[in-house]
């Protein structure tokens, strides 16, 4: 009884440090939506993208002392650009060809750049260091660390920001296009290669500045931290619906509350099981997601 | 005579071998699931664990014997596939593989979280029953089995669904029993594998049967040529031996082969034997053969 007293009276905390998390989730979540909704693939590198963000943001942070703010932008800068790369030379050329041969290419991308990082930053975990001051802001019971705040703020911007581009321009528009039919985008004059580029660095941004935050917010980073977070992540991609793009923030967000529920209730060494086994009983009950439409199987 | 017997006698080569022959009989139950049923298993390794730890377990506390142990844990693989394959065998691709994924993921963390697995720290003092002559017997039978799950009306039902899931149930194939039971026997395979594992390695750590693994088994069957046996035979060897061949560059070992597997992705999108029918080939090489006695025969006649 005293158990379920003290978990009711931390609820409000822990919903606070659940969503911190999911905006993290759902940042990286966001380029494994869009890169599936464009061309159907499990971006298995999009994780060490997310990975060389955050490392890079060290780097920025250890060598050049910039602000936070800088770091990100440096990050994504990195990002952008690599994801270009991975995507022009390990995808590009096998699109067309049967589902599983992109996906062992993007396997084979994610296994290199995790060999490339543990060679030049070593295989052990690399301290963050503190770059936002430990202020904590104490609202009712509930307290907010400023690096809480700042994660929610720039993942909301960036998420709005996001939305705002796919929505309301005329590349947002060509991706929508491109998403539903290449060969009608293609006739509508859209330059499918061009977009699907874009969609590739639209991710990489939103992951490398994933990175970086949740460099801030766990102080440690190692080159390994892509491969769980990247399967999460695209676990709350598919838990929303793939291919939605609120579906995957609502998806990150969910997947973040319940892992900081589950841990509170005990399920402690459970943590990294509490996603895979949401995402078997979503699948089951409603095959394509919260958000996601229903699939039509046409002869 | 001699040299060879010394060859196979040498601890490393051995060790090499029956390893690439335990993998074998595992990427040959993927190639079921993945090559023949055409349905993603991202979980493989998942089902290789169940059945090394069943097959552990059991020669630890209950001192069966090893054969029967193994197979104990074929069947307990085989048991659990059955169960996760009847509600996500509905799923289709993709949404199958990350079910699949997920799923192992959840077995690897309860095998962490378990005592009687040892946890974290692993699962040490299994005796070292698994030997070359057995894994090479039972390579070979799984193999025959395969061929003979092929050129059955159950295999053919299996390669319809790969082909066109709806013309096959158009066709009145049961679909979701056919994939449930392609996902057993796959699974089963899997277990095998695992048992023999454990008492080759002599050691088990839930570590060992992650993602990476998973993929692993993965790049064994798509590398070589999915859907063909003497693809994932080729695919399994020379993924196996590769990592050993390429001790010599030290550190940057895992870098190459990463890079090669995208290198042969690019070039041979199909697999190194993809699209390669061995039983074809050898008819055109007689058929050729039979045309050209023919025509030198037609010749003769003219001639004379």
């Amino acid at each position: 009884m005293e158990q379920i007293q003290t978990f009711i009276q931390l609820l409000p905390q822990q919903l606070v440090n659940g969503i911190t998390l999911g905006a993290t989730y759902a940042l990286i979540a966001l380029g494994y939506t869009m890169v599936y909704g464009i061309i159907q693939l499990i971006n298995f590198a999009h994780g060490e993208v997310y990975m060389i963000g955050a490392f890079i943001g060290l780097l920025m942070v250890v060598y050049f002392k910039v602000n936070f703010f800088l770091a990100i932008i440096c990050a994504i800068l990195v990002c952008v650009p690599l994801a270009i790369l991975i995507e022009r030379v390990a995808y590009r050329p096998l699109r067309g060809s049967t589902r599983l041969a992109p996906l062992i290419s993007a396997l084979g991308v994610s296994l290199f750049l995790q060999t490339l990082m543990t060679l030049i930053m070593g295989p052990n975990a690399q301290g963050f260091p503190q770059i936002v001051k430990d202020t904590i802001y104490t609202v009712g019971t509930v307290k907010f660390s400023l690096v809480q705040v700042v994660i929610l703020l720039v993942s909301s911007v960036l998420m709005v920001t996001l939305h705002m581009i796919v929505k309301f321009t005329k590349v947002g528009k060509a991706m929508r296009a491109t998403s539903e039919s290449y060969e009608t985008a293609n006739l509508m004059g859209i330059n499918i290669n061009r977009i699907i580029s874009f969609t590739f660095a639209l991710g990489a941004a939103l992951a490398g500045a994933g990175g970086v935050l949740v460099g801030m917010y766990f102080n440690s980073i190692h080159p390994m931290m892509g491969v769980i977070v990247g399967l999460k992540c695209f676990c709350a991609a598919v838990l929303g619906g793939i291919g939605s793009i609120p579906g995957a923030m609502i998806g990150g967000v969910f997947l973040g509350v319940a892992e900081v529920m589950g841990v509170a209730i005990g399920f402690g060494t459970y943590r990294d099981a509490i996603a895979f086994a949401l995402l078997i009983l979503v699948l089951l009950l409603k095959p394509t997601g919260i958000m996601g439409k229903p699939i039509q199987r046409k002869v | 005579m001699e040299s060879i017997i010394g060859f196979f006698n040498d601890p490393y080569i051995n060790q090499v071998l029956t390893l690439t022959g335990v993998y074998l009989i595992t990427a040959l139950g993927l190639h079921l699931i993945t090559g023949i049923t055409g349905q993603f298993s991202f979980g493989h390794a998942g089902f290789m664990s169940i059945g090394a730890y069943t097959a552990a377990l059991l020669s630890l506390h209950l001192e069966t014997p090893f054969i029967i142990n193994v197979l104990m844990g074929g069947l307990a693989a085989g048991l659990a596939g059955m169960l996760l394959g009847f509600p996500s065998l509905r799923l289709t691709g993709d949404y199958l593989g990350i079910t699949t994924l997920g799923f192992a993921e959840i077995v690897r963390i309860v095998f962490i979280n378990l005592d009687i697995t040892g946890g974290a720290r692993g699962l040490a003092g299994i005796p070292r029953d698994t030997n070359l002559t057995i894994v090479l017997l039972l390579a070979v039978l799984s193999i025959i089995c395969m061929y003979r799950i092929h050129d059955s009306r159950f295999g053919r039902a299996l390669t319809a669904i790969r082909e066109d899931e709806l013309a096959a149930e158009a066709m009145g194939i049961n679909t979701l029993l056919y994939k449930v039971k392609a996902f057993a026997i796959g699974t089963f395979f899997a277990g095998v594998g695992g048992g023999l594992y454990a008492h080759l390695i002599q050691y088990l750590n839930p570590a060992d049967f992650g993602v990476s693994r998973s993929f692993e088994l993965l790049n064994f069957v798509v590398l070589g040529g999915l859907g063909s046996v003497p693809g994932t035979i080729l695919g399994t060897t020379v993924l196996t031996l590769a990592p050993e061949f390429l001790r010599f560059v030290k550190e940057y070992r895992m870098l190459i082969y990463s890079a090669l597997m995208v290198t042969m992705m690019i070039f041979r999108p199909h697999g190194l034997l993809g699209g390669v029918n061995f039983r074809k080939l050898y008819l055109d090489l007689v058929h050729r053969r039979l045309a050209q006695l023919a025509k030198t025969k037609d010749v003769g006649g003219k001639q004379q």
